[in-house]
């Protein structure tokens, strides 16, 4: 994928990823071997028509392939450029074996710009006819990150009147207030937005269910036939180590939601602050801990590090966020691990003391578990410190369901494929439900409960 | 969006506020808050639902504009709209069965202390107040204060009201005659809340306060809020606002909220940062 220069682009929020030029996307879908078997299709937690698609590309029909992946992916334009393919759809294409596979993810971004620019360029808007009101049943939908648009968009199809609430001011969930504009630019979520709202779905944000509406009475006084939630891995999991509290220590979350839902980047345009000094330690290597550190090198930090207990094949992040993070500058500290962090007299960070790591035994998960090397203790030099070290579930919702089964790490238990609750009526999907996990797996679930939830009132209604 | 529907200046700088937000309203308890955003620019800021009126649908704010956010919001006439009202967020307080309460309150925490009056009041609690400002000028909602108490004991710096010291003279002189209290509510500036919880714990009494962290979401999200509470890191959003006095790191606290002064004061240049935070 051509990116733009890492030196110019380290220094603001637009999009790295170019995208590719018709020529040279067609030249990508010939090397498609459209095979019969259709490996790729398995590796996509969604099963898009890969080959079809990409038959339509070599073809010049982008259009006619934008639709062909929306059969099953509603949001190609996000999941072209955040999805991990190198470990879903693309590692598992036969040419992966034998060099480069093909570059599905590129070729899905490619194939949605050009749809919704061809589109702008006719002034049509992106929606189709507003799907007729076949049934009288309400559903509502918590949560509008990518589980519950997508999950609202296919009720809204299927002709259910369907009413999303949002806690926070704004939609997208994780697609707003974490993914950094210069990954996923925010005009594309506003677009997919006004796309689920043309189909006549009812977005109400600042509520948060549990608090401002009572989930309980708004499924027994019968206003709504049935429920979605869809309310994430909202939960930011810390450290616990001494001096998480100083002055300069940041979650991930908070970094990212001030840069990201509230402009913190067009300070004081924006009116909410944020402090970057000139030296910031990441602690993590997923995909959060790539986008703390480069919005961190973007908004003008001198030296950022990285600090990963593991090495580098453990790292979780997609592969491209990492190259592009190295390009920019950010600095890898691995088989580290922090210890405790430094304060000055004024509370502030002045240092992370981190211990260095060697690989030992397997662990459960099979991947090898870093043991410290004793007396190894260093001090790295930072005033900033951003843990990144995962989420829990949000349990905002889920504690004040009567009746709505948990598991010990708070999601929500979940009973078939399409993600039935232990409430009659009630199905949860994406990350509330699997743990932090992808985009494309949030909307995958919420996909999956529409159907779940269309079975269950057909079945009441008597349609079986 | 929701509108503005009353204003008045109770005092300098400080405002009271009838939002319309009927189904927050309908859901309000002691010690909820709201995070109000005034402008599609603004900030999210934290600000105490001071009363409710579940069926006129509203919420009664008060507002000491001490900075950018703030001023922004006390700028919005009867009439205009604030951009977005989440809420009730917090914990409710517990309403316990203390009989005789003693309450400490300074600035802007009456806006926080009322509704637990109120919430006591109606359980036929007896309620000592203290009630202390800089001078005269600056006491807000005195009369509503008065009436939610058996007895009004005001604290002015300059002695131009009341007694002339701080509110932990009289606290402290009521709880060395041996007078018996089961509770004390201590809210206000974290220093005026510190200082009354270090009095109170010497004489054991179980002691509330409402603390004021820096806040975003409001949620429980972003991690922001914490505070220390008997050495744990507690989200304030969500495992409070309301605390036990004696377990509060408040000098954490402190040095917390000062964290973005410098913006603070870039984000406004022409502000006055005279006052006491709230
Ligand atoms: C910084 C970051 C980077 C990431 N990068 C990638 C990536 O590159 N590729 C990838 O595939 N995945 C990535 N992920 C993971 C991916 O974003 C998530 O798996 C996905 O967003 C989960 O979708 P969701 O709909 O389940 O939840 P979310 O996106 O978390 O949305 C949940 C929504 O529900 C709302 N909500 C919560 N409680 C309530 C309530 N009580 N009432 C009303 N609303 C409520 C929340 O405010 C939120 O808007 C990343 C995650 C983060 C944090
Ligand atoms: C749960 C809760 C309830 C609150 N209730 C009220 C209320 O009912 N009425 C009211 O007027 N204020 C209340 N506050 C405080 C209010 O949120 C802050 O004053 C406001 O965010 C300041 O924003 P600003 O941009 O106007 O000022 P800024 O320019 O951001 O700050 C001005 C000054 O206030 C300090 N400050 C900033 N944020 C806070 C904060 N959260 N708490 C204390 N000091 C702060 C700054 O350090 C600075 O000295 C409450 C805070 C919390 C956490
Ligand atoms: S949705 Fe993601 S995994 Fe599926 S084909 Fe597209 S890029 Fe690959
Ligand atoms: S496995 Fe690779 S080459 Fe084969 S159809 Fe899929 S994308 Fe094309
Ligand atoms: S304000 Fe974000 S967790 Fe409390």
């Amino acid at each position: 994928m051509p990116r733009r220069d890492p030196q110019e682009r380290g220094t603001d929020f637009v999009e790295v990823a170019l995208g590719l030029d018709p020529e040279l996307a067609m030249a990508e879908a010939e090397r498609c071997l459209n095979c019969r078997h259709k490996p790729c299709v398995s590796g996509c937690p969604v099963q898009v028509p890969i080959p079809e698609f990409i038959q339509l590309v070599v073809q010049g029909e982008f259009e006619a392939a934008e639709a062909k992946i929306k059969e099953k992916n509603s949001l190609p334009a996000i999941c072209g450029r955040v999805c991990p393919q190198e470990t879903q759809c693309e590692e598992v294409c036969v040419l992966a074996r034998r060099g480069q596979p093909i570059a599905i993810g590129m070729l899905e971004r490619f194939v949605a710009d050009q749809a919704s620019a061809a589109r702008k360029a006719r002034k049509e808007d992106s929606s189709p006819d507003k799907p007729e009101k076949k049934y009288d049943e309400r559903v509502a939908v918590i949560g509008a990150g990518p589980a519950g648009l997508t999950c609202a968009a296919d009720l809204a199809n299927y002709g259910y009147e369907v009413d999303i609430f949002e806690a926070l001011h704004d939609t997208g969930g994780v697609l707003r207030y974490g993914i950094p504009e210069f990954r996923l630019p925010k005009s594309i979520v506003d677009e997919e937005v006004e796309y689920v709202k043309s189909l006549g779905v009812n977005i109400t944000t600042n509520v948060a269910v549990g608090l401002t509406m009572d989930f309980n009475e708004m499924l027994a006084s019968g206003e709504y036939a049935a429920a979605f939630i869809g309310t994430g891995a909202g939960l930011p999991y810390f450290l616990n180590i001494p001096g998480e509290n100083l002055n300069g220590v940041y979650s991930a979350n908070e970094f990212l939601t001030r840069a990201n839902l509230m402009k913190a980047y067009l300070f004081p345009e924006y009116d909410t602050p944020i402090k970057v000094g000139k030296r910031v330690a990441v602690v993590g290597a997923g995909n959060v801990a790539m986008d703390a550190a480069r919005v961190a090198l973007r908004l003008g930090a001198e030296e950022v590090y990285v600090v990963y207990r593991r090495s580098r094949e453990e790292m979780p992040a997609r592969h491209e966020e990492i190259e592009n993070a190295e390009e920019e500058g950010i600095q890898f500290r691995l088989l580290t691990n922090p210890a405790r962090i430094l304060g000055d007299e004024r509370f502030r960070v002045r240092g992370m003391e981190c211990v260095k790591m060697e690989l030992g035994e397997p662990d459960s998960s099979g991947r090898r578990r870093p043991v410290e090397i004793p007396g190894s203790n260093f001090t790295l030099e930072v005033d900033t410190v951003i843990v990144a070290v995962g989420q829990g579930a949000n349990p905002m919702l889920t504690t004040r369901v009567d009746g709505l089964e948990l598991n010990k790490w708070g999601n929500i238990t979940t009973y078939d494929e399409n993600g039935a609750t232990s409430i009659p009526g009630v199905w949860a999907g994406g990350d509330i439900a699997t743990g932090a996990s992808t985009v494309i797996s949030a909307m995958g679930a919420g996909k999956r409960a529409a159907l779940g939830i269309h079975e269950w009132l057909s079945a009441k209604r008597g349609e079986a | 969006m929701f509108k503005v529907l009353e204003k008045d200046l109770l005092a300098e700088n400080i405002y009271r506020m009838v939002v319309e937000a009927p189904l927050v309203a309908s859901k309000a308890r002691a010690g909820n808050f709201v995070i109000v955003r005034v402008s599609e620019v603004g900030e999210r800021i934290p600000l105490t639902i001071a009363d409710n009126d579940p069926e006129r649908g509203t919420l009664t704010l008060i507002i000491q504009a001490v900075g950018k956010s703030t001023k922004d919001l006390a700028s919005v006439p009867v009439g205009g709209m604030v951009k977005d009202v989440l809420g009730p967020l917090g914990s409710a307080t517990e309403i316990g069965d203390a009989k005789r309460i003693i309450a400490v309150m300074g600035g802007i925490g009456v806006a926080p202390t009322l509704p637990l009056l109120r919430a006591y009041r109606k359980k036929g609690a007896e309620i000592v107040s203290i009630y202390g400002a800089r001078n005269k000028d600056l006491y807000i909602l005195k009369d509503e204060v008065a009436s939610l108490s058996d007895e009004l004991i005001l604290v002015t710096d300059d002695g131009s009201s009341g007694l002339k010291g701080l509110v932990t003279d009289p606290l402290r002189e009521r709880l060395q005659s041996g007078e018996k209290f089961d509770l004390a509510i201590a809210i206000g500036p974290a220093r005026m809340m510190q200082a009354a919880s270090n009095v109170t714990k010497e004489f054991d009494l179980p002691t509330v306060v409402s603390l004021n962290s820096i806040m975003i979401d409001g949620t429980g999200m972003c991690g922001g809020c914490r505070v220390s509470i008997n050495g744990q890191t507690k989200f304030a959003c969500v495992d409070g606002p309301d605390f036990d006095g004696h377990a509060v790191n408040f000098d954490e606290l402190i040095i917390r909220q000062g964290y973005y002064r410098d913006e603070e004061q870039h984000s406004h240049a022409c502000q006055s940062l005279g006052g006491e935070e709230a």
